[in-house]
């Protein structure tokens, strides 16, 4: 019984001081803030999002009309607008990409644990 | 011990009831260090639940009956893998290997994705609001850590339990169960942190797929126990316990295809945070079910009165998980958009992605049919104030309703184009599976497959789609430049390709087996008397007696010829003085049909050496085995990571925002 207890106590301590570790590793740090997503950096998001699905939409069209899912005609058809929004995504990205970001800082980027 | 498994679980307790409150505050206040120590008391968890289980199991393994526990589910006499897996046997040990599963997954997901710190933020206080339930049961309600004066002797365990199979079913149901918290957790956690992008579902997609296989091997081993235990000659009975597993795994599969809408179209959104609620609910319902006791089912072993605390946990969980998708449905208060509304609209209803809606439209409704099929004995009580069951008949008619076209549409989504597809293309792609379609069904009809028509449908389909997918193969071999390049370049198609083909082996199986089988249930023989059933020709020549390590029983002698064959089988039962009777199925395979020759016996009423015999004679069940083999390769195939696509991923979220942890 007393063994049981002597490790369930060592089992307690440890867990405290785990779960204590931010706190004790980071006693006073310059901001405690929580990194979050800026309006900007949420939009940069999207059209990241938006270029990997045009150019994989790309992808598939082009593996679709290899192997004879998709016809000359629909191929033709669909390649000009999936190629539009490729291109239209991966403009408005360079764009942001050349304003600085406006994430909220993160103060210790240091990765706390 | 007992006092170290309690105080481990008190621990364990503490540590999410931590995570839930100071990973909230810290979420809801933007506190960097609370929310990483919240994060660390998820983590730390695990290894407290741990200490508990290896408490319980070391009890187990000694047979220590000052664990109540362990007096009622095990015996000195009983072989110790059976033992061990009395952990899962019994209410309380089910209790702790789901927070043991649930704090395991919790922790490796939130380690894994632990660099998305605005995701995580509140994914952790989601997963410790579900450990919080299930730890307080464990600590308060129903411990597996009571203990008593020792009795000379456990009472044993249930022989149907004392099976193989049932060191890896119920696990590997739990896996699957709890498998579903993680991509509800993330899922409400993005709806919280408002972070709907597809961060959650890249974080999520391989945990879904690894629970739906979990849940899908769980079921196909419960399945095979029940054939070859039971011992009634079926594999599937529509038990509530079993519904209870078909269900989530049905809006799993759901989700799978609709959230590959989402990543290649950014639509459906809302329908996926749906899904995903709606699959962790029905598995909360699923363990309710299973410990509620509420139903009578095959699974009755197992009832109790913890029922209430279940039904008030999943209440709240519904309640939550529709609260928080009707917020992110309304528009934001600083102006914009609603966060779940997808820019993007269906171009054509002749398209791969309206396909997978179809697909999903059938699966939900198939799982809500079984639902309701499940609840109907409650509502009938409450409303008419007796108990009216809804059984086979009714179950068979929506199967076949919603499964046959669920099964042609596996043919037909993967030749539809994406966006959309013209008649012209369609005729000619369809060309090759439909013409296989047309000759199976027409040569099987010519053999007299027409007797039963859905099983000649499931036949006709299954050719279909198995031609599609060859030829999706083929020609995707010659596009690729070989078979290794096209399934490595997009291993979540071909791997999903597998999984369809094991779905045909399954149906092609269930087909066989249930709508061409033939029974013989009642033949009274005394020895040296024959019967037929199927062509075979069953001879009983003889009792003989058996005797276990925990048990006495005989087997019938029953020689079979038929078909070029010549075999033994000996059905039988045994007693177990602890616990009583119990069937024991004696089955020939038969290589030629790749079915069964199923075999059960009893004592003839007022006769010492005439038995009742019943044989089941089951073509083609053998592919249902086999599929299961076909399903994991697939499902292994689609969740094996890709270097390429895990870079490119890596890439967005670090130009975007914080870098994945994938």
């Amino acid at each position: 019984m007393e063994w049981a207890l002597a490790v369930a106590a060592v089992l307690a301590v440890v867990a405290v001081a785990f779960v204590a570790r931010p706190f004790l590793r980071d006693p006073s740090p310059a901001s405690d803030r929580l990194d979050e997503l800026s309006p900007e950096a949420r939009q940069r998001l999207a059209l990241a999002e938006e270029r990997d699905r045009a150019l994989a939409a790309l992808k598939e069209l082009e593996f679709d009309h290899r192997t004879g899912k998709v016809s000359d005609d629909d191929y033709r058809a669909q390649l000009g607008p999936l190629r539009r929004r490729a291109a239209e995504a991966l403009r408005a990205l360079e764009s942001r990409e050349q304003t600085p970001h406006e994430r909220i800082p993160a103060p210790g980027e240091h990765a706390g644990r | 011990m007992a006092a170290l498994g309690r105080a481990a679980l008190l621990l364990a307790f503490g540590l999410v009831a931590y995570a839930l409150v100071a990973g909230s505050y810290a979420a809801w206040r933007r506190r960097r260090r609370l929310a990483l120590s919240a994060q660390n008391a998820l983590l730390a968890a695990f290894p407290a639940t741990l200490v508990a289980a290896l408490v319980l199991i070391v009890a187990l393994a000694r047979r220590d009956f000052t664990f109540a526990y362990v007096a009622e589910h095990t015996s000195r006499k009983l072989p110790l893998q059976y033992a061990l897996s009395a952990f899962w046997g019994g209410q309380e040990g089910s209790l702790l290997l789901w927070l043991l599963v649930l704090t395991g997954y919790a922790g490796l997901a939130v380690w894994l994705n632990r660099r998305s710190r605005e995701l995580m933020a509140w994914t952790v206080p989601i997963f410790g609001l579900i450990a919080v339930f299930f730890s307080f049961m464990l600590c308060f309600v129903s411990s597996p850590f009571h203990q008593q004066p020792p009795p000379v002797d456990g009472a044993g365990m249930v022989p149907s339990l004392q099976n193989p199979y049932m060191l890896a079913h119920p696990p590997m149901l739990y896996l699957g169960y709890v498998g579903l918290s993680v991509p509800f957790a993330f899922g409400m956690g993005a709806l919280l942190s408002g972070r709907t992008d597809e961060r959650w579902i890249v974080a999520t997609r391989r945990w879904t797929l690894a629970a739906w296989t979990f849940l899908g091997v769980g079921q196909l081993l419960g399945a095979h126990w029940a054939y070859t235990e039971i011992g009634w000659g079926g594999y599937y009975a529509w038990d509530p316990v079993e519904n209870a597993a078909f269900m989530p795994w049905l809006v799993a599969t759901a989700f799978l295809h609709s959230v590959m809408i989402q990543e290649k179209r950014g639509m459906l959104k809302v329908w996926n945070m749906v899904l995903v609620a709606l699959a962790f609910n029905l598995s909360v319902f699923g363990t309710f079910l299973t410990r509620s006791g509420v139903l009578d089912s095959i699974h009755s072993f197992s009832k109790s009165s913890i029922g209430a605390w279940f039904l008030g946990f999943l209440a709240f969980m519904v309640v939550l998980s529709v609260a928080l998708i009707y917020w992110r449905l309304r528009p934001p208060k600083d102006g914009g958009p609603p966060l779940l509304r997808s820019k993007t609209k269906l171009e054509s209803l002749v398209s791969r992605e309206a396909t997978f809606l179809y697909n999903n439209l059938l699966l939900v409704a198939l799982a809500l049919t079984i639902l309701w099929g499940v609840l109907y004995p409650i509502v009938s009580q409450v409303l008419h104030g007796q108990t009216r069951s809804l059984s086979k008949p009714y179950y068979d008619f929506f199967l076949h309703t919603f499964g046959l076209p669920l099964l042609l549409l596996m043919g037909l989504g993967p030749l539809v184009a994406w966006r959309r597809a013209s008649l012209r293309s369609l005729g000619k792609t369809f060309l090759v599976p439909f013409g296989a379609a047309l000759v199976t069904g027409g040569v099987l009809l010519g053999l007299g497959f027409g007797s039963a028509w859905p099983g000649l449908l499931a036949y006709t389909f299954s050719a279909f789609v198995a031609a599609s997918i060859v030829l999706e193969f083929v020609r995707g071999r010659a596009a690729a430049g070989g078979i290794f390049r096209l399934v490595s370049r997009n291993r979540r198609r071909y791997g999903g390709y597998l999984v369809h083909a094991a779905i045909v082996l399954f149906a092609i199986g269930v087909a066989g087996s249930s709508a061409y089988q033939t029974i013989r249930e009642d033949a009274h023989l005394r020895p040296g008397q024959t019967m037929e059933a199927a062509g075979y020709t069953f001879t009983y020549t003889g009792l003989t007696g058996v005797k276990g390590p925990n048990y006495t029983g005989f087997r019938t002698i029953v020689s079979v010829s038929g078909h070029g064959e010549h075999f033994t089988l000996r059905p039988g039962q045994n007693n177990d003085p602890l616990q009583g009777a119990s069937f024991v199925a004696s089955i020939y395979h038969d290589p030629r049909t790749l079915g069964d020759v199923f075999t059960r016996a009893q004592p003839a009423v007022g006769s010492k050496t005439a038995i009742d015999l019943q044989v089941f004679v089951k073509p083609l069940i053998n592919l249902i085995w086999a599929a299961g083999f076909l399903f994991v390769f697939g499902a292994l195939v689609a969740m094996w990571p890709d270097a390429v696509e895990q870079r490119r991923l890596a890439a967005r979220y670090a130009a975007g925002a914080a870098p994945a942890g994938i």
